[in-house]
């Protein structure tokens, strides 16, 4: 560790966020190795440490021989000032060396809001913003995760985007970096090659054309450039890796357990979810495979919990099996098994009980929307009946704690699907009236909304959001609609989520706000403690952007979108079609039920096969 | 079952664990290590786990003690090479054994003080800071759960001795009660601050060497 750390670390909040020295964490020696990488995760130690992804590439390129990655967190604002003021530059926590002198910075996108902190940290690192100002003796900047597939605001800052899965493209730009080392090749050509890795896209090469109306009239690629970036996905999910041997923070974090991916892909087609889209086709780890894994990362990691984690978890079709599997070694061991997201058709007493054995917390569920009509609009197949249901079967079982998540601005929503929102609820407290085991312990019911942000790839991608005023008059009438006592309502403020609306389907101009927002000091913008929607209003009047041209604008049919040219498998003619039937509020099966053919299964061999 | 004490050090990066950061990183060692503890039998089971004198953040130990029951019979010479094996960096237990007194015996702490001058150390400075730490009474500003209040922290300073160890760094060698009140280091570098400005330090560091009990035997 560093001298000058040791003098503010003491006045810093939480200081074991700062030194590395996790059991488990990767050291090498720096004489044995050609590559240094420094992944950095723009959010907080606590966020970044509790994400599935980062271990996985962690591990994968530290399998390596010659690659070295360490990880590197956004410092709270406490911690930044203080290494601001003492000079100490961004460092990585494994070595403590700073990242400036690494030879690739890899930043993990998985939230908009995060953008503004990647500045902030290549800045703090040493490192200039913007690719156009950085030298082939600057580290490469390359950037992944699911914010990827719409990459273009962020275009000025990334020299090299890896969209899809990770697994496989990062050893293959770390090979390529590696001989590209040896070899002396300039950033030019290092880019140029790095471009036919499947998935890679280099934003330099490419250049935007606009209409007068501001629309996206033509992308160009330069010579020797894909035209369509199309994602790389892992294969076999079944045998790709799995960190077993995790890192364990000495200090908590967000999601302080094991995590277990019980699948990639989810068949279900809700059509606001991006992520049902861009991670499509379903592939599934075999139950025996995962009850190992999770046996041998619990044994490796001291942790006392396990978590299933996928997009839809219950629709594991082994999931008994593997419950069984897991609660056999666990029980004994006082090893708490927790499933999250739950849908609220297929969730059985059965295994709730199982679960519950070990430890009981709250339900949560998320019919997103109100009123049949507009679920069926969502593709959100889950009917009244169903989640009522669901919610007898839990209060009967004791359960006494639910909480329900909706969205507002839904495409098509009126008023009477946004008073179904509050007859939900009073329907799900009649439920516990009747059913409850136990009725001198109350009920807590809490219904929360959040307003629509229509993103990339789903077929409300040419949606318009709702204003803030719609949004905020549509929460009033919620509120004033929702009467019993039992029940709470937490609504989420609409600010963020125009930002997040124009970050989404930004194209290469919104770069420009987010550059400005960051000089006029923004940061950590996922945090209420840092976000100031004033300061983005302010950075869009200076930039002449309008935000309302990204976020509350019907887009056409025709209309050029900055992420055409980033293929996630579907195709956009299904999108299409999707869109209208929405509109027509008729639902689509799910994968098991009939494909729909939404261009997906051609991304690997044996397609859907694991639907 | 077994109880078992541990005696350990934390220090380097370890320093900054926080007290109930490092209760949950011994719970996961000690399942790493594959040694079953015994739990508490209550609606919310946990490990029995016992710490002598908790640390602050950011100083360092070498005379850590911590008290748990092990569920099976293990030699207990075997105990710090798996527990090791499964530590965070900078933390090492030193020993294992079966405790034979209880930690309300525990009395005096001997602490090793770093006090670092940036423009060097003042000149009479090690005299100055000894006869302040000798003084019969000695009333320092400190927070305390009710806020601040005033408090004589003689009472609690067996004996302090200074040494020159550095062109910018004088080391502080202090006895100073354990509990009952318990007396942080820092409360010295406080007292300078408040008493002799002019001798306050740009920045202190703190470890704890050995702990004592009444009649100052080494406690195990």
């Amino acid at each position: 560790m560093r001298k000058e750390l040791e003098r503010i670390l003491p006045r810093v909040q939480k200081p074991a966020r700062y030194t590395g020295g996790e059991y488990n964490q990767v050291v090498k020696d720096k004489a044995q190795v050609s590559l240094r990488i420094a992944f950095c995760f723009p959010d907080t130690y606590e966020i970044g440490m509790s994400n599935l992804g980062m271990r996985i590439l962690y591990g994968v390129f530290n399998a390596m021989d010659g690659v070295w990655c360490e990880r590197v967190f956004a410092p709270w604002g406490d911690m930044e000032d203080e290494m601001r003021r003492a000079g100490i530059p961004l460092y990585a926590l494994e070595s403590g060396d700073d990242v400036r002198n690494f030879d690739i910075i890899a930043f993990t996108l998985g939230y908009e809001m995060a953008y503004t902190e990647v500045l902030n940290m290549l800045d703090l690192a040493g490192v200039p913003v913007r690719s156009a100002d950085r030298k082939d003796s600057d580290p490469l900047v390359i950037a992944g995760g699911t914010c990827a597939y719409n990459p273009e605001p962020m275009a000025d800052f990334i020299d090299l985007f890896l969209l899809g899965e990770g697994e496989e493209q990062c050893r293959e730009l770390a090979e390529l970096c590696m001989a590209a080392k040896q070899e002396k090749t300039d950033r030019g050509a290092l880019l140029q090659k790095a471009s036919q890795i499947g998935g890679a896209y280099v934003p330099t090469a490419y250049t935007p054309a606009y209409h007068e109306d501001g629309t996206l009239k033509s992308v160009t690629a330069a010579p020797g450039y894909p035209e369509t970036v199309k994602k790389r996905i892992v294969a076999d999910f079944d045998r790709s890796y799995f960190p077993e041997k995790m890192i364990v923070p000495s200090t908590e974090i967000v999601h302080d357990r094991v995590v277990l991916e019980l699948f990639r892909g989810c068949i279900r087609g809700c059509r606001f979810c991006q992520a049902g889209y861009v991670y499509r086709p379903v592939r599934t780890r075999a139950p025996e495979r995962l009850v190992r894994q999770g046996i041998d990362a619990l044994k490796n990691s001291g942790y006392e919990e396990v978590t299933l984690s996928s997009l839809s978890t219950s629709d594991y079709k082994p999931l008994n099996g593997l419950c069984d599997g897991l609660l056999d070694w666990c029980e004994p061991r006082k090893v708490s098994l927790s499933l999250p997201s739950l849908r609220a058709d297929n969730f059985s007493m059965d295994l709730m009980q199982r679960v519950q054995k070990v430890r009981k917390s709250g339900l949560t569920f998320a019919p997103e929307a109100g009123s049949q009509r507009l679920r069926d609009v969502i593709n959100k197949n889950v009917t009244e009946e169903e989640l009522l249901n669901t919610c007898r079967i839990a209060f009967e079982g004791g359960w006494n704690t639910i909480k329900l998540y909706f969205m507002l601005g839904l495409p098509t929503e009126t008023d009477e699907d946004v008073v179904a929102i509050a007859e939900l609820a009073n329907k799900v407290l009649w439920t516990w009236k009747q059913h409850a085991a136990n009725k001198s312990r109350g009920v807590r019911i809490t219904v929360s909304t959040s307003c629509f942000v229509p993103k990339p790839h789903t077929p409300f991608q040419w949606e318009a959001q709702v204003t803030m005023e719609e949004y905020m008059r549509r929460v009033e009438l919620l509120r004033s609609s929702m009467r019993a006592r039992a029940v709470t309502y937490n609504w989420h403020a609409a600010d963020t989520s125009l930002i997040e609306a124009v970050l989404a389907r930004g194209d290469r101009r919104v770069g420009a706000v987010i550059e400005e927002v960051w000089r006029r000091g923004g940061r950590l913008d996922s945090w209420s403690d840092y976000f100031s929607f004033d300061r983005w209003m302010q950075a869009f009047e200076a930039c002449g952007v309008d935000p309302a041209f990204y976020a509350n604008r019907t887009r056409s049919c025709g209309e050029l979108l900055p992420w055409d040219m980033f293929s996630v498998g579907v195709r956009r003619d299904y999108l299409e079609k999707e869109r209208q039937t929405a509109y027509a509020g008729v639902i689509t099966p799910d994968c098991r039920v009939r494909c729909s053919g939404c261009g997906a299964a051609a991304l690997r061999e044996g397609g859907c096969k694991d639907v | 079952m077994s109880e078992c004490r541990i005696l350990f050090s934390k220090t380097g990066t370890a320093r900054y664990i926080s007290h109930l950061d490092l209760m949950r990183t011994m719970q996961r060692v000690f399942i790493r290590a594959g040694l079953a503890l015994k739990h508490t039998e209550g609606f919310n089971p946990h490990p029995c786990m016992t710490f002598a004198l908790p640390l602050s953040v950011g100083s360092g130990s070498v005379c850590e003690l911590m008290d748990t029951v092990l569920l099976e019979d293990v030699p207990f010479e075997s105990v710090p090479a798996l527990l090791n094996a499964a530590m965070p960096a900078g933390i090492e237990v030193l020993q294992a054994y079966a405790p034979s007194r209880k930690f309300r015996e525990l009395f005096w702490l001997d602490t090793q003080t770093t006090l670092v001058y940036d423009a060097g150390v003042p000149e009479g400075g090690p005299e100055a800071l000894e006869a302040l730490f000798a003084r019969q009474e000695l009333i320092i500003n400190k927070k305390s759960k009710r806020g601040y209040g005033d408090v004589d922290i003689a009472p609690c300073i067996y004996s302090a001795r200074l040494e020159r160890t550095g062109e910018n760094t004088l080391t502080l060698y202090a006895r100073l009660t354990a509990q009952t009140p318990a007396m942080n280091p820092e409360n010295l570098v406080n007292a300078i601050r408040q008493k002799l400005p002019a001798l306050a330090p740009d920045f202190a560091g703190h470890q704890r060497l050995e702990v004592y009990d009444k009649l100052m035997n080494i406690f195990r």
